[in-house]
Formats: structure tokens, sequence, C-alpha cells
């Protein structure tokens, strides 16, 4: 088991990776952030030839919506590779996305509000 | 580091249903916000970010690429080779439509790849401290500068006969006047939402 912040080697894992992917890079943050909101378009039809990873997303986004990162989590897929195949989906229109793209240190103040206000209520 | 390859598995897939039995955001939430609970190694922040969340925190993994790899972490091991950080998270819906994510990050100089990904669009980060291993937070905080992050400090308070006085934790970690220093015991949900509440206060006063 893997404790968080600690590493382990990669192994056949990093091969699999790499036929997800299809060799390909993996995306960065810009358009899915680890805490973007996902899910499944309405009356959308799975793309024919969609590997088992993607079946899987589409299965599990289809429910309503998931952060990228619980994407991830559920289907024990690395970050990245969720990213990618998360980022196919959404360029061929079958994904919706909640929330703008974050952009870098912006801050939203009726967001920390809502936030603290949030809590507030939460913790007494 | 673990060196044994079996040991790079995950836990499996956790699925974590809210009380309605239900592992999904609620429909009506438009907007995800970010928080970053950030500290060195086994430090509390998986016990904080569990006793903070709504579904069972979950794990995903982030790979690090040789780039991002310093050479001594990987004494004896090929340049190819590439590693994997294990990420802890969780979900507190806060309002109709806003959840928060928070995620645990650890705070090596070697994850600053990770860093760059988790700091876009955090709202802030919230720095769990070990009293008695103050110098092992230096380089978190190093972090944090590196990617101008806002944060307030929570000391954990793991051992209640000790008494730290705030000045101390000041002093060694060289804070600014008002970055704040709360107490907490990371166990504990309302101890825990305190300290995220400190910090809200504080990036909404740097905000103004």
């Amino acid at each position: 088991m893997t404790t968080p912040g600690e590493e382990a080697p990669v192994t056949s894992d990093f091969v699999r990776s790499y036929v997800i992917t299809g060799g390909r890079r993996l995306p960065s943050a810009d358009e899915l952030s680890l805490h973007t909101l996902v899910t499944i378009a309405p009356d959308r039809t799975l793309p024919l030839g969609a590997g088992p990873e993607v079946r899987a997303i589409w299965e599990l986004c289809a429910g309503g919506y998931l952060s990228v990162a619980e994407v991830a989590a559920h289907l024990s897929l690395p970050v990245g590779v969720a990213r990618l195949l998360l980022t196919d989906l959404f360029e061929q229109g079958h994904l919706l996305r909640r929330a703008e793209p974050p952009r870098a240190q912006h801050v939203d103040r009726a967001t920390l509000e809502k936030v603290l206000h949030g809590l507030e209520s939460l913790i007494g | 580091m673990d060196s044994n390859p079996s040991s790079a598995e995950p836990p499996g897939p956790a699925t974590a249903p809210r009380q309605d039995g239900s592992i999904y955001v609620s429909s009506a939430v438009t907007t995800a916000a970010k928080i970053l609970v950030v500290g060195h190694f086994a430090v509390g922040k998986t016990t904080f970010i569990g006793s903070l969340s709504e579904i069972t925190p979950l794990r995903t993994e982030e790979k690090m690429t040789q780039a991002s790899v310093y050479v001594d972490d990987l004494r004896g091991v090929t340049d190819k080779t590439t590693t994997t950080v294990a990420l802890d998270f969780g979900r507190l819906t806060l309002h109709d439509d806003l959840v928060l994510y928070l995620f645990g990050t650890p705070g090596q100089q070697r994850f600053m790849q990770l860093w760059e990904d988790m700091a876009r669009g955090a709202l802030g980060a919230l720095l769990l401290v070990d009293p008695a291993r103050l110098e092992e937070t230096f380089p978190v905080i190093d972090l944090i500068d590196e990617y101008g992050l806002e944060y307030a400090v929570a000391v954990n308070t793991f051992d209640q006969d000790r008494h730290y006085e705030e000045t101390e934790i000041r002093e060694a970690l060289d804070l600014l006047p008002d970055t704040p220093v709360v107490h907490c015991d990371a166990r504990d949900p309302k101890s825990s939402g305190r300290a995220l509440i400190a910090l809200v206060r504080h990036l909404l006063d740097r905000a103004a």
C-alpha cells in the first residue's frame, strides 16, 4: 500500500497507462482540473470502439456529477490517464463540465464568503 | 521509499455513499472550490481530511515523470523510472450549489510538478504542523511561497501533555504577523473545521 506522500516505483502499471492512452502525452490541467465537476451529457451514445476504461468512465459519469479526481479514484485510474480520457470525451461533446477552468491564483471573494458561511453553519 | 512493486497497488475503489446513498455531487451544485491541506509526511493530512469529509476520503495516484524526480530519490534506479504519489482527498457540500474539495498535498520539493497542478484554482492552503518536527515544515513553506498560495497554520496537537506557545511556532517558522496560527486536533471534526474557518477568514482579509 502506498501511503500518501510516499512513492513507489511503477512497473506494469506504467505500461498499462501507456496502452490506455495510446502513448499520448497526458494533458495539462488547463481544461480539466482535479476538482472540475463532470458528467456525461444527456442523450449521448457511447462511442463505437470505446475501450474498457472509457466504458467504465461512461458508466460512472452517466449517473451524475463527480470531480475529475473522484472519477480517477473510483475507477482506480491514475489521475493523468483519467484526465486524458475525460478530455477526449469533452472534445467529442460527450462530457459536460460544471464550473470554469480555474485560473491561476484567482481568488473569488463571493466563493470565499460562501465557503466561510457554509463551514460556520456546518461546525456551529 | 518503498521499493516493493506490489506495494504500489492503491486500496480498492472506495465507493463512499453519502447519507442518501449516492456518490454523486448534488445536481444543484454549480461551483466546486478547492483548498489544499499541506504538510510534511505523516503530519496528519489524511486524518484531517477524513474528519471533515462527507465521503470516505478517496485516493488518487498522480504519476511523476523523471524530470520532476531528483536523482537522490532514485539512487540506483534508472532515470526512465516513473514514480507514483498517492493523494487523498475529501469533499464537503457547503451550500446547495457549492462543494469544497480538500486535497492532501505532500510537501516534498520533488513534487513540484504536482503542486503546479494542485495550486491552480486553489483558494488557499492549510499548513498542518507537528510542533515536535517544525524543521520538516520548512520545505513545505518554500513550496507554498513558490506558488503564491495564501495560507494559515494549524498546529496538530497530538500530544495534549505538551503545550507549544504560538510565539515559538511563529518564530521558528518565520511567519508574517498576520498569518493565522491555530491549534487543532485533526481527529476532531469541529476542531478541524475551526482551523479551516480561520484559514478562510484570512483569505477573505487578504482578498479585501
